[in-house]
């Protein structure tokens, strides 16, 4: 055939746009999606990506993706993309919506996703009335990971979890998802459609057009149930199993309009816009004078700040606060700090530690894995923390006498009797203050009005901040203390 | 033009490297106009292949295909003078093909 033939046609059906030209997911193969041959999730892909084409809605649609089979769809489709949690795809949309009105919020699930581990999600979103739209593929098994039934798995249909076939009486009934949902009285519009002839498949293109349009026009929450082929995890042919789709799992799921509510309901404008942050104190009725202060000294970011922290104890040591005074702190000194407490159910007793970072630039990871300065407070966690501290790095320990077989030839140790000071200071409960002040010496990166400041927003009762105070400044003297000494 | 032959309503274009031989195509068509080639392609699947006439140009095929870009459909233009093309770009067409 000539071009100059060629010419003379027009493409009408096409590579959506809202598609991305490449799939950058990995180096090789990639013009095609990681789908097996005939799967319906492609299928299901492409009528989104059309209807996002056709509405012209690309630039605020944010797809939140599932986990399962479907999980890649940011490698996909070009929109604003969040991945969820399995199951929370409803969850994550509800906070999508509500943050971002003017965007339209697209919740993609499979039936393992959707209808088990996500099936209090999709349940409240659905019954709230969420703005968003729900495209629900449903091919009755968890296909991801390898065959296992799910809750829409076909009576008497095998899977490697049911391999007698889907047993009612021990497994259930295969749940009906839209039937289910249709009882709520907030959705706006539900329909299952299937892939299982080309009827089906116009029928499921208008109809996933359709959710998405609610959306735009404001209406409310709709969601779309796809009957779709899985030939790997069926052992069919595409072909065989495009027909199972319509001889077999239509019985179980009928295809239909379950709820249509689109000519009843209001369209619903956008919401007013939250108050600023300035507003806030008015609205909740709190005077001038009653406003925290501004932070009181902001680190001269001349030199790089890095703190990797580790505070370890046992419960009631104060090893979490140690660490929330040194991250608070650091907050008012305009750093960058995380604080991660990790301990047990104990609230004595217990063993405890918390992860702190100090820096000058953005904390990648809050994780503490290996330090610089580790305060161990007793014996087992020095021991339990001792060689994760960088070489260079510092270790404080709480006791008379550092035990011989912790020795490290490359980080500094500091073993003083912490408690006795702060004991002799007037409260043993003081000595995670006196080992911070020590520690504060060692950094000796945070101004003294910063430490102040943190230390009145977090200890209420004037009696202890002032005895943290004094021993704060003996951790400091301490410190210097044991410099003379070498 | 000097071929006045009546032309096929529509054109069709595989791209074999993305094709995956699932062969919902074959079985989606109307006119019954594409097959399964004999040769693999790259990757190792047969592919999908157009048998060079006949496409009516419903779009069927590319909506039952599961590959974002696997398949490309045209359509001949119907010009009056001074008219863009008419493209009719939604199923209402594929939906009359099917019931067919």
């Amino acid at each position: 055939m000539s071009s100059e033939l060629i010419s003379d046609y027009e493409v009408v059906h096409s590579r959506a746009k809202s598609f991305y030209e490449r799939y950058e997911r990995k180096p090789e193969l990639q013009h095609q999606t990681h789908f097996c041959p005939g799967c319906g999730h492609g299928t299901v892909h492409k009528m989104l990506a059309r209807a996002i084409d056709e509405l012209g809605i690309q630039d605020k649609t944010i797809l939140i993706g599932p986990v399962g089979c479907s999980v890649f769809t940011y490698y996909y489709f070009d929109v604003g993309n969040v991945q969820a949690a399995h199951g929370r795809a409803p969850a994550v949309a509800t906070a999508v919506k509500r943050s971002h009105p003017g965007s339209i919020v697209i919740g993609y699930q499979g039936d393992g996703d959707l209808s088990a581990i996500g099936a209090a999600e999709i349940l409240h979103a659905a019954n709230r009335g969420e703005h968003i739209s729900v495209i629900f593929v449903n091919n009755g098994i968890y296909s991801m990971t390898g065959g296992q039934a799910a809750p829409t798995t076909l009576i008497g249909q095998k899977s490697t979890t049911t391999p007698g076939g889907r047993n009612a009486a021990t497994e259930g009934y295969p749940l009906q998802v839209s039937e289910l949902l249709a009882t709520l009285q907030a959705p706006v519009y539900i329909e299952r459609v299937g892939l299982g002839d080309n009827k089906q498949i116009a029928q499921a293109n208008r109809a996933v057009k359709r959710a998405v349009e609610n959306q735009v026009r404001g209406l409310g929450f709709s969601l779309i149930e796809i009957l779709a082929p899985c030939p790997t995890i069926w052992k069919m042919s595409a072909v065989d199993s495009q027909h199972w789709v319509r001889d077999v799992m239509e019985k179980t799921y009928p295809l239909g309009v379950f709820c249509d509510r689109t000519k009843e309901v209001q369209p619903r404008g956008l919401p007013e816009a939250g108050p600023s942050l300035d507003q806030i104190p008015h609205i909740l009725g709190v005077a001038d004078e009653d406003l925290p202060e501004g932070n009181s000294a902001v680190v001269e970011k001349a030199e790089d700040i890095d703190l990797h922290v580790r505070v370890a104890g046992f419960g009631g040591q104060g090893v979490l606060l140690l660490g929330e005074v040194l991250a608070e702190a650091g907050l008012d000194a305009g750093l960058e700090v995380s604080w991660l407490p990790s301990y047990g159910p104990e609230m004595r007793s217990g063993t405890s530690n918390c992860h702190v970072r100090l820096s000058s630039q953005p904390i990648d990871s809050p994780l503490v894995t290996v330090p610089n300065i580790l305060i161990a407070m007793n014996e087992p966690s020095l021991r339990k923390f001792d060689l994760s501290v960088r070489p260079g790095g510092w270790v404080i320990y709480n006791g008379d006498t550092f035990p011989a077989d912790c020795m490290r030839e490359d980080v500094h140790v500091l073993a003083l009797p912490f408690t006795q000071v702060a004991h002799e200071l007037g409260d043993a409960r003081a000595c995670n203050m006196v080992m911070l002040g020590t520690l504060l010496e060692i950094a000796n990166s945070l101004p003294q009005a910063s430490i102040d400041v943190a230390l009145r927003r977090l200890i209420k009762n004037p009696k202890w901040v002032e005895l943290d105070e004094r021993a704060l400044t003996r951790g400091r003297e301490l410190f210097k203390e044991s410099l003379q000494e070498v | 033009m000097m071929n006045v032959e009546k032309r096929d309503r529509g054109l069709l274009r595989i791209d074999v490297d993305e094709c995956k031989g699932c062969g919902l195509c074959v079985e989606a068509c109307p006119p019954k106009v594409i097959g399964m080639s004999v040769r693999l392609n790259h990757f190792g699947y047969r592919t999908a292949e157009y048998a060079g006439a006949g496409c009516t140009g419903c779009g069927i095929c590319f909506m039952a295909c599961p590959e974002p870009g696997a398949i490309t459909v045209l359509r001949a233009a119907t010009r009056k003078a001074g008219q863009v093309p008419m493209i009719d770009t939604g199923m209402e067409g594929a939906t009359q093909c099917a019931s067919n």
